[in-house]
């Protein structure tokens, strides 16, 4: 099967057509940073109204939002999160304010249930944003420097360094798919992405390269066997050789995150599924963007010799 | 025989990551080598509840040279806190945040949060004052001169007190400004505010004091328990707090369990269909990877968190891809005309160099992950590492060994490639 040649132009195209929906979120809403970046306060509270279980549905935003209206909370936001209980997020405030907080809502609803809190300093949200530019920017570098030291022995004229280049723009092709996507389900339903969405991030740049590396490496075999050859042929058969268990091996991890996703823990499905995105996306731009990118590069290469 | 020696290490040591595994096993306590170890699976925060602070000191009056001394006292004071609070598998380590140190602290289970967040940040300096020309000032005796202080309970008041104990040198300063200021007034000052300022009796040369206030008795203990531990060398600041409910926990656990329990048998079932004979020696290389994998967890140990566990629920997954990749080549390689064996022998060493290239690239990530993450983040990390450490072990040696007994015991028709 020929997967190159004049069609390697429509994969750059329809890869460009699926990141761009998540790259113009990104530029026009941008990410929804959780307190883990921005510093905060997060206060889950249980609350149940006087009047008991039929006052249930009584529990409403904007009442919560005029309770604690004189106490000027910057940033505030509510949100629902089930029955009976209230999501309470601000930016960062006191602990004295939080506890006033507390007995403002107290003194309302008279029985409340602390759920869940967590506050975050500004420094510490800076802090975290500025490691995980840090993160993905050395895993980057990492992963081309690793991949150009473990090709260098490929023949001449072919630069090792590009095989480890080509393998990074995919995965940055990969990681802009993801973020796209959490750009606007953010915008859409006001998740907001927190300390383990740079994890899955990262998780999927490792995943990723794995495909691109079990083309690259038949890739490597290849040019040693047919000296001469032309790199576009060589390319072609190394990605029908590998098809079969590239798309295996994406199954099998993606079979494991879908059981996680369906059934697992209710706190770690927007984590599994950043990391299932990411990697079907990494088993399409292995094999379709990253070896397309080898060929184009090297031949290039060998068209100005 | 030697072909035996393989195999038998191996099943070696599958039964022993067993004996470690079993849900009650004694703890190992090898003293020889200083090796201690409960061996249970350690709960992280999200699975058992308890609190997650980041406090960062203020080390401005302290020169930089020292600074990293007295980061370390902050962490010994507070571990001497936390044990006299008695809380089971507590954290306490320093931290950066950009240049600035911090301390963490990691209290899992506790139910009195907010006591003990005020005793951990307590500076609790103590110091006695007289007054010179009408003004206080410093005597020289401070905390750092108690032996030991103590909840006692007034004999006419009724009311909670910290009764403290000075060392030599503070029962001599202690006499001395008794004998200086007999009827006059001394006072007692923590944390830069004035606690309480009796007039003194008589001259007190036993080294005993006691401190009223007006405490209650969960007062009284944490001043008696802070006093104890010593000062903290600097005042700190709580700059991260997160509060985390148990009550998520169990049944995130089992859903996630169950999860990975389905997860794994379909793909126990996928290798069998597809790679049968092999497929099935892969299942049975996977379930001594689990062995091995759980055994590192409490051996290390790891203290298991949610996502710690996706971490190793997906590198069960990562860890059948080596199977994958090698099993595909002795297909390959079977079919170009060689013997079963040497389609074996080729499938791994042909597919080893993608499957090392592509795991040391997994490996640069999550090394980066433990680098940059706290907490949670390195939990996931970690076990992921361990995952794709032993996922090698088990595909390549395990595996290998496996396949090449059944080649050489004339087995080999049953073989189906």
């Amino acid at each position: 099967m020929n997967f190159l040649g004049s069609k390697k132009k429509w994969w750059f195209i329809i890869s460009g057509l699926i990141i761009l929906p998540g790259i113009l979120s990104l530029i026009f809403w941008g990410l929804n940073f959780g307190i883990d970046f921005k510093g905060g306060t997060i206060l889950e509270l249980r609350i149940n109204p006087p009047g008991g279980e039929a006052r249930n549905k009584d529990l409403k935003t904007e009442e919560i939002k005029d309770i604690l209206k004189p106490l000027n909370l910057p940033g505030l936001t509510i949100v629902l999160t089930g029955d009976k209980t209230v999501l309470i997020k601000t930016a960062p405030i006191e602990k004295e304010t939080v506890d006033k907080e507390k007995e403002t809502l107290k003194a309302k609803y008279n029985e409340i249930e602390e759920v869940r809190y967590e506050s975050v300093g500004p420094v510490v949200g800076k802090d975290l944003r500025n490691k995980a530019l840090w993160a993905v920017g050395l895993a980057c570098l990492f992963i081309i420097l690793y991949i150009a030291y473990a090709f260098r022995n490929i023949p001449r004229p072919y630069s090792s360094f590009k095989f480890g280049l080509s393998a990074v723009l995919a995965l940055i092709h990969d990681i802009l798919v993801v973020i796209g996507v959490f750009s606007i389900v953010g915008h859409f339903t006001g998740y907001e992405v927190d300390a383990y969405f740079i994890t899955a991030l990262l998780t999927v740049l490792g995943f990723s390269v794995h495909d691109t590396i079990v083309v690259f490496d038949r890739v490597r075999e290849n040019l040693r066997r047919l000296p001469g050859a032309d790199f576009e042929a060589v390319a072609n058969e190394s990605i029908t050789q590998t098809l079969g268990r590239s798309i295996s091996t994406s199954f099998t991890v993606i079979l494991t995150l879908l059981a996680l996703f369906l059934i697992g823990g209710q706190s770690i499905k927007p984590f599994i599924l950043a990391l299932l995105i990411g990697v079907t996306t990494g088993t399409y731009s292995s094999i379709f963007n990253a070896t397309p990118l080898l060929v184009l590069w090297q031949r290039k290469k060998k068209e100005a010799m | 025989m030697r072909r035996y020696i393989i195999p038998v290490i191996i099943l070696g040591i599958a039964f022993l990551a067993f004996w470690i595994d079993r849900p009650n096993v004694s703890p190992l306590d090898i003293k020889s080598l200083n090796i201690e170890r409960d061996l249970k699976i350690h709960q992280g925060l999200d699975l058992k509840g308890g609190i997650h602070l980041v406090y960062e000191g203020d080390f401005s009056k302290i020169e930089e040279k020292d600074r990293d001394k007295a980061q370390q006292g902050i962490v010994n004071v507070i571990e001497k806190r936390i044990n006299a609070l008695g809380v089971a598998e507590p954290v306490v380590q320093k931290g950066q945040i950009g240049s600035q140190k911090t301390i963490i602290v990691e209290l899992p289970g506790i139910t009195e949060t907010e006591e003990a967040i005020k005793m951990i940040g307590q500076t609790a300096q103590l110091t006695f004052l007289e007054q010179k020309d009408e003004k206080w000032t410093e005597t020289g005796l401070t905390g750092a001169n108690l032996k030991r202080a103590d909840v006692e309970m007034n004999q006419q008041t009724g009311e909670p007190e910290v009764a403290i104990e000075f060392n030599e040198a503070g029962a001599k300063l202690f006499k001395d400004i008794t004998e200086r200021n007999l009827q006059k007034q001394v006072a007692i000052q923590l944390d830069q505010e004035v606690i309480s300022a009796p007039t003194v009796q008589t001259v007190i040369s036993e080294g005993k004091a006691v401190i009223t206030g007006k405490f209650d008795i969960k007062e009284a203990k944490n001043l008696a328990i802070s006093l104890t531990s010593g000062s903290l060398p600097v005042p700190i600041k709580l700059i991260e707090q997160r509060n985390i409910s148990a009550t998520l926990g169990p049944e995130s656990v089992k859903k996630s369990l169950l999860a990975g329990i389905l997860g794994i048998l379909l793909v126990a079932l996928f290798m069998i269909i597809h790679y049968k004979t092999p497929g099935i020696l892969a299942v049975f290389a996977l379930a001594i990877y689990s062995l091995i994998v759980l055994a590192l967890f409490k051996l290390i140990p790891v203290t298991l968190t949610l996502a710690g566990m996706a971490g190793f629920i997906l590198s069960i997954g990562m860890a059948v891809d080596a199977n994958i990749l090698i099993f595909e080549r002795m297909k390959e390689e079977f079919r170009a005309g060689k013997t079963v064996g040497a389609a074996i022998e080729e499938g791994f060493k042909r597919a080893w160099l993608s499957i090392r290239d592509s795991n040391i690239s997994s490996l640069i990530t999550c090394l980066i992950l433990i680098w940059l993450g706290s907490g949670l983040v390195r939990g996931f990390a970690i076990t992921l590492s361990i995952g794709i450490l032993v996922s090698l072990f088990s595909a390549i040696i395990i595996t290998r060994t496996l396949l090449r007994l059944f080649v050489n015991n004339r087995m080999e028709k049953w073989i189906k490639i």
